[in-house]
């Protein structure tokens, strides 16, 4: 698929040799990467539908070449796209074909632990599992559990403010995090909150969380650690129907119980996850939940028999709590393995990401089925049933001609959807370059003003990730004159292409 | 259930166009803080009601003048509540007001801060535009996170007229729990149990006591207060409710012509030099403190320890009453200032001096 975006700065011509003898007169020759075949593993991210090579990679590990790289693309006005791990599913990190590719992935130490503070000090490129481990002898870890925790980086997360299974009671990333440094594209270094709980001025932390690499190049972050809770208990229950299973999702949060994980999975879910892991699912299921409760042990008792007595009312079908927590690992090992199992029913699946209003969940399903059927694509669904969140995974073969094409516009069209109900296109993702055409659905053209007013506050040339995020409005233009939304266009102000 | 969004648009557009201040004002509970300012009234407490609210939604949008006493009662009904305990410092105070100022009570290092339950806003920026971000659902990363910017922005960013906030369950027990100890001892249990997983929902202390509230079922609780000990004290609700609210006596005890310092620092920061009358809340992350003792060497010992101090209250409040800013975060707020509200005619001066 090609690079859709439109910023200039996108696509200004970089000569390339005079930049690679500048970053080799900075580094050494192992940390920069300009021949094609050093190259080419960087050329997507989590979300392979999009490729594009790079021009140059560089791969610092001090502070100060991060420092000299940033100020030497602003001085040569080349476009810098900074990434982690690249586990990132909405091409956040996608490279541009003049652009620098900024690999923190050197950095990667843990640079301190507080066990009394309760908070690490970590540089971007560690692993967000990693700070758990780190924080495990001291009975600690850190909340959000993005799917992709073993190899995802602590950076990649506060770039797309990641969430996880367990948001509804611990938050996302902007909920557990004190401080952030970062470099602004001309080579100042921020430090954005603090060691306190607040800081003076704007919350500035909450901006720069889910900015998508646009604002500035996180070098170091604190993150806020928890207790482990004394007890964890999962309840697995199954419905006939997908109304009941969302009737005892609002029945639980009505009966004051903050599960601290809920998870729906749809009928097509459970059989892809059932036939691939054996978690012990009921295949004549149209929905299971999965809700995990945890606290001291004598909460959690006590809520489980609530829950329990709030699945009965709602008309659950089976109702089993773990045994033990062999068993709990077993439950959670068909949701955390759903979207693997997804890619053992299609040669290629699609994972969408948006979230809804709780109570449109029916609604939402029935329409996605229509236009699964519509589009000739099966469609599976798993749902952070606690927060609204749902990732429709769209089921395709991307070596039949139109087929991708027709998936990326189905998907489209069930962002689309959630923002009709009220939701929004992108829950936990990111917009990066994947959504960024739905966002002229969800915002009006003045909003996107603002967006780029905000942007230019740190970065007045548009180099950091340029031509992600945030849509031109001449990009929204050429999206709107394919799209008619609510009746009416989006920009009836603007000129057509 | 008045909407006056649209007039309340059209006053910005023209002051914009005229370059004359705006001060904004709900109802005027908190005009103590920040800094004062001049402005042409901008008044917001004729825009209110309750947009929508499901409990099991988990989701209250209200305008920006809508009584936060209001607010309160409707999630009451339903068991539910703000968890970030909003003080209100006056009948009047509003959901605008509140969110504005971003102040957070008791709960609020074990729950959360104002800020992170602002799940969206609707705003009209310095131009006049009104502007809508984030939205009413949990997860929602589109875009920058503007309506979280515009907690504790003192309005100088945006006038709110509609705010979303995640809400909460009301917890089923609560129980308050003191003793008599030294403020190091104190400060060392509060680090030691926050480390642990028990249901903790406010410390504070005062006057030589150790005060903490534990949350959650009636089984929970009980075990908490057997795992870590201390005398229950019966009217727990209106304890917190007067350390949120400014009305224990500590705050109002020969308090008149001082001023009142928060210094927010972080957890487990040992007591600080500057004497005075300490009272330390949030497990002791959040002190204020009546002193003698200089601006100056107030701002240095808690720069110190990696904190930030405020002249809450009273004082010259046209000298800078929030801890000052490095140079390169001072050009990024002017910067930022300027992009919502280029004429600078919203509030002007009430955050910072130059701005």
């Amino acid at each position: 698929m090609s690079m859709r975006a439109a910023s200039p700065n996108a696509i200004r011509r970089i000569d390339k040799d005079e930049l690679v003898s500048a970053f080799l007169r900075l580094l050494p020759p192992a940390a920069v990467l300009h021949e094609a075949e050093d190259l080419r593993p960087y050329e997507s991210d989590g979300l392979t539908a999009y490729r594009q090579v790079p021009l140059i990679v560089v791969l610092p590990d001090t502070l100060e070449q991060v420092r000299k790289i940033l100020q030497l693309c602003h001085e040569r006005q080349a476009p810098v796209v900074a990434r982690g791990a690249g586990t990132g599913l909405s091409g956040g990190a996608l490279p541009l074909a003049n652009g620098v590719l900024l690999v923190m992935a050197r950095f990667n130490r843990i640079l301190d632990v507080d066990p009394l503070r309760r908070t690490a000090t970590v540089q971007p490129g560690v692993r967000n599992l990693a700070i758990s481990q780190a924080a495990a002898p001291f009975g600690l870890y850190y909340a959000p559990d993005p799917s992709s925790q073993i190899a995802c980086t602590i950076g990649g997360n506060v770039a797309e403010n990641s969430g996880g299974v367990h948001c509804l009671k611990y938050g996302l990333t902007v909920h557990n995090i004190l401080e952030i440094k970062a470099f602004t594209i001309d080579g100042e270094l921020l430090t954005i909150g603090g060691q306190a709980l607040d800081a003076a001025g704007y919350d500035l932390l909450a901006l720069f969380t889910g900015s998508e690499g646009m604002l500035a190049v996180t070098v170091e972050i604190t993150v806020k650690l928890l207790p482990k809770p004394a007890c964890v208990q999962v309840v697995l229950a199954a419905f006939d129907e997908v109304e009941k299973a969302g009737g005892a999702v609002a029945g639980i949060i009505a009966e004051g119980i903050i599960p601290a994980g809920l998870e729906m999975m749809d009928a097509p879910a459970i059989r892809a996850a059932e036939q691939f892991v054996h978690c012990g699912y009921p295949l004549d299921a149209q929905a299971i939940l999965l809700c995990e409760l945890d606290g001291t042990v004598e909460e959690v008792e006590e809520q489980i028999a609530q829950v329990q007595a709030v699945l009965d009312r709602c008309g659950a079908t089976g109702i089993r709590i773990a045994r033990d927590e062999e068993q709990r690992l077993q439950f959670w090992k068909g949701r955390k393995g759903a979207f693997p199992a997804m890619g053992r029913l299609a040669p290629d699946y699609y994972c969408m990401d948006g979230a809804i209003p709780r109570k449109r969940l029916p609604e939402v399903l029935r329409r996605i089925s229509a236009l699964s059927a519509e589009y000739g694509l099966p469609v599976a669904n798993v749902f952070h049933a606690g927060d609204g969140n749902l990732h429709p995974l769209i089921l395709f073969d991307a070596n039949q001609p139109g087929e991708l094409q027709r998936t990326e516009e189905l998907g489209g069209r069930i962002l689309e959807l959630c923002v009709a109900v009220g939701g929004t296109i992108t829950g936990e993702h990111g917009v990066g370059i994947e959504k960024i055409a739905q966002m002229c659905v969800q915002f009006q053209p003045a909003e996107l003003e603002q967006f780029f007013a905000v942007k230019r506050v740190f970065d007045p040339l548009e180099l950091l990730n340029p031509g992600k995020a945030v849509p031109t409005l001449h990009r929204c233009a050429e999206f709107g004159a394919m799209h008619v939304h609510h009746g009416h266009t989006p920009f009836p102000d603007l000129e057509r292409f | 259930m008045d909407d006056l969004g649209e007039a309340l648009r059209a006053q910005v557009e023209e002051a914009a166009a005229r370059r004359t201040p705006l001060a904004i004002v709900g109802g005027a509970s908190k005009g103590f803080f920040g800094r004062q300012a001049e402005g042409a009234l901008l008044r917001l407490d004729g825009h209110r009601g309750v947009i929508d609210y499901e409990p099991t939604e988990l989701v209250i949008t209200a305008r920006s003048g809508t009584p936060l006493a209001e607010i309160e009662a409707v999630l009451a009904e339903q068991r539910q509540m703000l968890a970030f305990e909003p003080p209100h410092f006056g009948m009047t105070a509003t959901l605008g007001g509140a969110i504005a100022c971003g102040l957070s009570g008791p709960r609020r290092p074990y729950a959360g801060a104002a800020r992170d339950f602002v799940l969206g806003a609707r705003i009209v920026n310095g131009q006049g535009e009104i502007l809508r971000f984030g939205g009413q659902v949990m997860k929602n990363v589109a875009g920058y996170d503007v309506s979280r910017l515009m907690v504790g922005a003192l309005g100088t960013l945006g006038v709110l007229l509609e705010v979303s906030l995640k809400v909460l369950p009301q917890p089923v027990a609560e129980m308050t729990l003191s003793r008599q100890c030294a403020p190091e001892q104190a400060l060392d249990w509060l680090a030691r149990w926050a480390g642990q997983p028990l249901p903790l929902s406010a410390s504070c202390f005062v006057d030589d006591r150790l005060y903490v509230r534990l949350s959650g079922t009636a089984t929970g609780v009980e075990a908490a207060q057997r795992a870590i000990g201390g005398d229950r004290i019966e009217a727990g609700g209106s304890f917190w409710r007067s350390i949120a609210e400014h009305t224990h006596p500590f705050f109002t005890t020969d308090a008149t012509d001082r001023i009142l310092w928060r210094l927010a620092v972080p957890a487990a920061t040992p007591p600080l030099s500057p004497p005075g009358r300490w009272l330390l809340d949030w497990g002791g992350a959040q002190r204020w403190l009546y002193t003698e003792a200089s601006s100056a060497s107030i701002r240095e010992a808690v720069e110190q320890v990696g904190g930030h101090a405020q002249q809450f209250r009273g004082g010259d409040r046209r000298a800078e009453v929030f801890h000052p800013l490095s140079a390169p975060l001072a050009s990024v707020h002017r910067k930022l200032k300027a992009a919502f509200d280029p004429q600078g005619i919203l509030n002007p001066g009430r955050l910072y001096r130059d701005w």
